[in-house]
Protein backbone atom coordinates (compact mmCIF):
# COMPACT_ATOMS: atom_id res chain seq x y z
CA UNK A 1 0.00 0.00 0.00
CA UNK A 2 1.51 3.54 -0.70
CA UNK A 3 1.28 6.57 1.40
CA UNK A 4 -1.28 8.60 0.65
CA UNK A 5 0.65 11.42 -1.43
CA UNK A 6 1.21 9.09 -3.95
CA UNK A 7 -2.07 8.10 -4.30
CA UNK A 8 -3.54 8.57 -7.63
CA UNK A 9 -6.73 10.82 -8.21
CA UNK A 10 -8.60 7.50 -9.31
CA UNK A 11 -7.74 6.02 -5.92
CA UNK A 12 -8.63 8.91 -3.88
CA UNK A 13 -11.80 9.04 -5.87
CA UNK A 14 -11.97 5.49 -4.78
CA UNK A 15 -11.55 6.33 -1.23
CA UNK A 16 -12.91 9.12 -0.61
CA UNK A 17 -16.33 7.33 -2.65
CA UNK A 18 -16.79 4.43 -0.08
CA UNK A 19 -15.59 6.61 3.03
CA UNK A 20 -19.21 8.38 1.92
CA UNK A 21 -21.07 5.43 1.60
CA UNK A 22 -20.66 4.35 5.03
CA UNK A 23 -23.34 4.66 6.94
CA UNK A 24 -22.13 5.91 10.08
CA UNK A 25 -19.84 8.43 8.13
CA UNK A 26 -23.13 9.66 6.11
CA UNK A 27 -25.66 9.78 9.08
CA UNK A 28 -23.39 12.57 10.69
CA UNK A 29 -22.65 14.27 7.48
CA UNK A 30 -26.71 14.32 7.03
CA UNK A 31 -27.18 15.36 10.77
CA UNK A 32 -24.89 18.08 9.99
CA UNK A 33 -26.21 19.59 6.67
CA UNK A 34 -30.31 18.55 7.64
CA UNK A 35 -30.89 22.25 9.68
CA UNK A 36 -28.76 24.19 6.62
CA UNK A 37 -31.26 22.74 3.82
CA UNK A 38 -34.29 22.94 6.12
CA UNK A 39 -34.19 26.18 6.77
CA UNK A 40 -32.86 27.48 3.48
CA UNK A 41 -35.95 25.53 1.20
CA UNK A 42 -38.49 26.66 4.07
CA UNK A 43 -37.24 30.68 3.41
CA UNK A 44 -36.90 30.11 -0.28
CA UNK A 45 -40.54 27.96 -0.14
CA UNK A 46 -42.25 31.55 2.13
CA UNK A 47 -40.35 33.93 -0.59
CA UNK A 48 -41.91 31.94 -3.36
CA UNK A 49 -45.15 32.13 -2.44
CA UNK A 50 -44.96 35.44 -1.51
CA UNK A 51 -43.46 36.61 -4.98
CA UNK A 52 -46.13 34.44 -6.82
CA UNK A 53 -49.17 35.43 -4.90
CA UNK A 54 -48.06 39.37 -4.84
CA UNK A 55 -44.72 40.10 -7.05
CA UNK A 56 -45.95 38.46 -9.83
CA UNK A 57 -48.12 40.49 -12.32
CA UNK A 58 -51.42 39.35 -14.22
CA UNK A 59 -50.89 36.77 -16.75
CA UNK A 60 -52.81 38.86 -20.26
CA UNK A 61 -54.20 35.27 -21.30
CA UNK A 62 -54.46 33.28 -18.64
CA UNK A 63 -55.93 36.09 -15.95
CA UNK A 64 -54.56 35.07 -12.14
CA UNK A 65 -55.21 31.27 -12.90
CA UNK A 66 -51.18 31.27 -14.07
CA UNK A 67 -50.16 31.40 -10.88
CA UNK A 68 -51.01 27.54 -10.12
CA UNK A 69 -47.38 27.50 -12.49
CA UNK A 70 -45.64 28.36 -8.94
CA UNK A 71 -46.91 25.01 -7.48
CA UNK A 72 -47.37 22.83 -10.95
CA UNK A 73 -44.18 23.49 -12.33
CA UNK A 74 -41.71 22.97 -9.54
CA UNK A 75 -43.52 19.85 -8.14
CA UNK A 76 -43.70 18.87 -12.27
CA UNK A 77 -39.42 18.98 -12.23
CA UNK A 78 -39.01 17.47 -9.14
CA UNK A 79 -41.06 14.23 -10.01
CA UNK A 80 -38.45 13.81 -12.42
CA UNK A 81 -35.66 14.56 -11.03
CA UNK A 82 -36.38 12.18 -8.05
CA UNK A 83 -36.62 9.94 -10.86
CA UNK A 84 -33.61 10.64 -11.78
CA UNK A 85 -31.90 10.43 -8.29
CA UNK A 86 -33.84 7.00 -7.59
CA UNK A 87 -32.76 5.14 -10.68
CA UNK A 88 -29.32 6.36 -10.21
CA UNK A 89 -29.75 5.12 -7.00
CA UNK A 90 -30.68 1.98 -7.75
CA UNK A 91 -27.90 1.48 -10.72
CA UNK A 92 -25.55 2.19 -8.04
CA UNK A 93 -27.62 -0.67 -5.59
CA UNK A 94 -27.22 -3.05 -8.09
CA UNK A 95 -23.57 -2.54 -9.13
CA UNK A 96 -21.79 -2.03 -5.42
CA UNK A 97 -24.08 -3.05 -3.59
CA UNK A 98 -24.06 0.10 -1.52
CA UNK A 99 -26.47 0.06 1.34
CA UNK A 100 -26.20 3.97 1.44
CA UNK A 101 -28.03 3.75 -2.39
CA UNK A 102 -30.43 1.87 -1.91
CA UNK A 103 -31.38 3.89 1.41
CA UNK A 104 -31.25 6.72 -1.15
CA UNK A 105 -33.65 5.23 -3.49
CA UNK A 106 -36.29 3.76 -0.62
CA UNK A 107 -36.02 7.33 0.62
CA UNK A 108 -36.86 9.44 -2.61
CA UNK A 109 -39.66 7.00 -3.61
CA UNK A 110 -42.39 8.48 -1.66
CA UNK A 111 -41.40 12.12 -2.48
CA UNK A 112 -41.08 11.12 -6.19
CA UNK A 113 -44.87 9.97 -5.95
CA UNK A 114 -46.05 12.62 -4.16
CA UNK A 115 -44.48 15.19 -6.42
CA UNK A 116 -46.01 13.37 -9.11
CA UNK A 117 -49.26 13.72 -7.64
CA UNK A 118 -49.43 17.04 -6.82
CA UNK A 119 -48.24 17.68 -10.82
CA UNK A 120 -51.13 15.48 -11.79
CA UNK A 121 -53.65 16.98 -9.42
CA UNK A 122 -52.65 21.15 -9.74
CA UNK A 123 -52.67 20.63 -12.97
CA UNK A 124 -56.02 19.26 -13.54
CA UNK A 125 -57.43 22.72 -11.54
CA UNK A 126 -55.11 24.17 -13.75
CA UNK A 127 -56.59 22.45 -16.93
CA UNK A 128 -60.53 23.20 -15.58
CA UNK A 129 -60.70 26.59 -16.25
CA UNK A 130 -58.22 26.89 -19.14
CA UNK A 131 -58.84 23.57 -20.94
CA UNK A 132 -62.53 23.33 -19.84
CA UNK A 133 -61.67 19.76 -18.57
CA UNK A 134 -59.33 18.26 -15.48
CA UNK A 135 -58.13 15.65 -17.79
CA UNK A 136 -57.82 13.93 -21.23
CA UNK A 137 -55.92 11.47 -22.19
CA UNK A 138 -53.01 12.75 -24.26
CA UNK A 139 -49.30 12.02 -24.51
CA UNK A 140 -48.21 14.21 -21.23
CA UNK A 141 -51.11 13.67 -18.86
CA UNK A 142 -50.79 9.42 -19.73
CA UNK A 143 -47.40 9.62 -19.79
CA UNK A 144 -47.34 11.69 -16.10
CA UNK A 145 -49.88 8.82 -14.93
CA UNK A 146 -47.62 5.90 -15.67
CA UNK A 147 -44.83 7.92 -14.03
CA UNK A 148 -46.75 7.89 -10.62
CA UNK A 149 -47.75 4.46 -11.28
CA UNK A 150 -43.64 3.56 -11.01
CA UNK A 151 -42.77 5.50 -7.91
CA UNK A 152 -45.95 2.95 -6.39
CA UNK A 153 -45.37 0.29 -7.98
CA UNK A 154 -41.62 0.61 -6.74
CA UNK A 155 -42.75 1.42 -2.97
CA UNK A 156 -45.06 -1.66 -3.27
CA UNK A 157 -42.23 -4.12 -4.72
CA UNK A 158 -39.57 -3.42 -1.98
CA UNK A 159 -42.28 -3.49 0.80
CA UNK A 160 -43.83 -6.70 -0.06
CA UNK A 161 -40.48 -8.91 -0.67
CA UNK A 162 -39.60 -10.03 2.60
CA UNK A 163 -36.03 -10.70 2.03
CA UNK A 164 -34.80 -6.77 1.96
CA UNK A 165 -31.74 -7.34 -0.83
CA UNK A 166 -33.74 -9.13 -2.76
CA UNK A 167 -36.59 -6.10 -2.49
CA UNK A 168 -33.99 -3.55 -2.95
CA UNK A 169 -32.67 -5.02 -6.35
CA UNK A 170 -35.73 -5.95 -7.69
CA UNK A 171 -37.13 -2.16 -6.95
CA UNK A 172 -33.56 -1.33 -8.58
CA UNK A 173 -34.76 -3.41 -11.71
CA UNK A 174 -38.19 -1.69 -12.07
CA UNK A 175 -36.54 2.13 -11.31
CA UNK A 176 -34.15 1.22 -14.34
CA UNK A 177 -36.55 0.03 -16.66
CA UNK A 178 -38.58 2.83 -15.66
CA UNK A 179 -36.16 5.42 -16.85
CA UNK A 180 -37.33 4.76 -20.58
CA UNK A 181 -40.98 6.83 -19.72
CA UNK A 182 -38.71 9.90 -18.58
CA UNK A 183 -37.71 10.89 -21.95
CA UNK A 184 -40.85 9.82 -23.19
CA UNK A 185 -42.60 12.80 -21.00
CA UNK A 186 -40.11 15.43 -21.64
CA UNK A 187 -41.15 14.75 -25.51
CA UNK A 188 -44.26 13.94 -25.41
CA UNK A 189 -46.07 17.80 -26.33
CA UNK A 190 -43.55 17.70 -29.09
CA UNK A 191 -44.88 13.92 -30.67
CA UNK A 192 -48.06 14.63 -30.04
CA UNK A 193 -50.88 17.01 -30.87
CA UNK A 194 -52.10 18.04 -27.38
CA UNK A 195 -53.66 20.51 -25.01
CA UNK A 196 -50.88 20.53 -22.94
CA UNK A 197 -48.69 24.24 -23.86
CA UNK A 198 -45.22 23.27 -24.69
CA UNK A 199 -41.77 24.14 -23.16
CA UNK A 200 -41.53 28.39 -22.10
CA UNK A 201 -38.64 28.58 -19.58
CA UNK A 202 -36.33 25.78 -20.56
CA UNK A 203 -36.60 27.01 -24.49
CA UNK A 204 -32.92 27.91 -25.62
CA UNK A 205 -33.54 31.23 -27.05
CA UNK A 206 -35.22 33.57 -24.39
CA UNK A 207 -37.71 32.16 -22.44
CA UNK A 208 -40.99 33.63 -23.23
CA UNK A 209 -41.98 34.21 -19.92
CA UNK A 210 -42.28 38.16 -18.12
CA UNK A 211 -38.96 38.87 -15.45
CA UNK A 212 -41.63 39.50 -12.71
CA UNK A 213 -43.18 35.94 -13.34
CA UNK A 214 -39.80 34.09 -13.61
CA UNK A 215 -38.09 35.29 -10.58
CA UNK A 216 -40.53 33.69 -7.99
CA UNK A 217 -40.70 30.43 -10.25
CA UNK A 218 -37.21 29.86 -9.73
CA UNK A 219 -37.23 30.84 -6.23
CA UNK A 220 -39.88 27.97 -5.86
CA UNK A 221 -38.07 26.10 -7.87
CA UNK A 222 -34.97 26.00 -5.40
CA UNK A 223 -37.01 26.00 -2.36
CA UNK A 224 -38.72 22.61 -3.76
CA UNK A 225 -35.01 21.48 -5.03
CA UNK A 226 -33.79 22.05 -1.16
CA UNK A 227 -37.03 20.85 0.40
CA UNK A 228 -36.53 17.43 -1.49
CA UNK A 229 -32.82 17.38 0.11
CA UNK A 230 -33.82 18.31 3.46
CA UNK A 231 -36.43 15.19 3.43
CA UNK A 232 -34.33 12.76 1.07
CA UNK A 233 -31.82 13.58 4.10
CA UNK A 234 -34.51 12.68 7.09
CA UNK A 235 -36.02 9.86 5.53
CA UNK A 236 -32.07 7.88 4.81
CA UNK A 237 -31.11 8.55 8.41
CA UNK A 238 -34.61 6.43 9.09
CA UNK A 239 -33.82 3.80 6.86
CA UNK A 240 -30.04 3.51 7.83
CA UNK A 241 -31.47 3.44 12.05
CA UNK A 242 -33.47 0.93 10.80
CA UNK A 243 -31.45 -1.25 8.80
CA UNK A 244 -28.09 -0.68 11.44
CA UNK A 245 -29.81 -0.86 14.37
CA UNK A 246 -27.23 -3.89 15.22
CA UNK A 247 -24.42 -2.17 14.54
CA UNK A 248 -21.75 -0.52 17.14
CA UNK A 249 -22.24 3.18 15.39
CA UNK A 250 -25.91 3.36 15.72
CA UNK A 251 -25.53 2.07 19.64
CA UNK A 252 -22.61 5.15 19.82
CA UNK A 253 -25.24 8.05 18.58
CA UNK A 254 -28.74 6.93 20.54
CA UNK A 255 -26.59 5.71 23.97
CA UNK A 256 -23.00 6.75 23.65
CA UNK A 257 -23.44 10.22 24.69
CA UNK A 258 -26.97 11.16 26.64
CA UNK A 259 -26.15 15.34 26.73
CA UNK A 260 -26.67 14.98 22.64
CA UNK A 261 -28.49 12.08 22.07
CA UNK A 262 -31.41 13.96 20.66
CA UNK A 263 -31.12 13.46 16.81
CA UNK B 1 -57.95 42.12 0.12
CA UNK B 2 -61.41 40.44 -1.33
CA UNK B 3 -60.24 41.12 -4.74
CA UNK B 4 -57.07 39.06 -3.67
CA UNK B 5 -58.78 35.96 -2.25
CA UNK B 6 -61.31 35.95 -5.48
CA UNK B 7 -58.09 35.64 -7.89
CA UNK B 8 -60.36 36.87 -10.81
CA UNK B 9 -62.58 34.63 -10.47
CA UNK B 10 -60.24 31.60 -10.03
CA UNK B 11 -60.25 31.20 -6.36
CA UNK B 12 -61.34 27.66 -6.46
CA UNK B 13 -58.10 26.31 -8.15
CA UNK B 14 -56.01 28.51 -7.51
CA UNK B 15 -56.33 27.98 -3.46
CA UNK B 16 -57.13 24.17 -3.76
CA UNK B 17 -53.88 23.87 -5.87
CA UNK B 18 -51.97 25.75 -3.37
CA UNK B 19 -53.82 24.43 -0.46
CA UNK B 20 -53.28 20.74 -1.45
CA UNK B 21 -49.27 21.78 -2.33
CA UNK B 22 -49.49 22.65 0.89
CA UNK B 23 -50.63 19.70 2.86
CA UNK B 24 -48.71 16.96 0.87
CA UNK B 25 -45.37 18.90 1.60
CA UNK B 26 -46.29 19.07 5.26
CA UNK B 27 -47.16 15.96 5.64
CA UNK B 28 -44.16 14.53 3.41
CA UNK B 29 -42.16 16.34 6.77
CA UNK B 30 -44.20 15.26 9.58
CA UNK B 31 -44.43 11.27 8.65
CA UNK B 32 -40.51 10.71 8.49
CA UNK B 33 -40.04 12.71 11.81
CA UNK B 34 -42.99 10.32 13.80
CA UNK B 35 -41.18 7.57 12.39
CA UNK B 36 -37.88 8.88 13.29
CA UNK B 37 -39.72 9.32 16.97
CA UNK B 38 -40.74 5.63 16.74
CA UNK B 39 -38.03 4.06 15.47
CA UNK B 40 -35.38 5.90 18.32
CA UNK B 41 -37.68 4.25 20.90
CA UNK B 42 -37.25 0.69 19.05
CA UNK B 43 -33.98 1.03 18.93
CA UNK B 44 -33.15 2.15 22.23
CA UNK B 45 -35.28 -0.78 23.84
CA UNK B 46 -33.84 -3.22 21.77
CA UNK B 47 -30.00 -2.00 23.13
CA UNK B 48 -31.18 -1.76 26.60
CA UNK B 49 -32.35 -5.21 26.57
CA UNK B 50 -29.44 -6.43 24.74
CA UNK B 51 -26.95 -4.74 27.71
CA UNK B 52 -28.88 -5.92 30.35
Amino acid sequence: MSSSSTLSLSDRFWRWFHGFGSPARFDRFAQKALPWFSWSAGILLLAGLIGGLFYAPTDYQQGESFRIIYVHVPAAWMSLFTYVIMAAAGAVTLIWRMKLADAVARASAPLGASFTALALITGSLWGKPMWGTYWVWDGRLTSYLILLFLYLGYIALVNAIGDRRTGSRAGAVLALVGVVNLPIIHFSVEWWNTLHQGATVTKLDAPSIDTRMLIPLLVMFFGYQLYYFAVMLLRVRNELLDTERRTQWVARLLMGDPARDKS
Amino acid sequence: MNEFFNMGGYAVYVWSSFGISFVVLLFNVIFPIMRRKQLLREVRGHIKRNRI
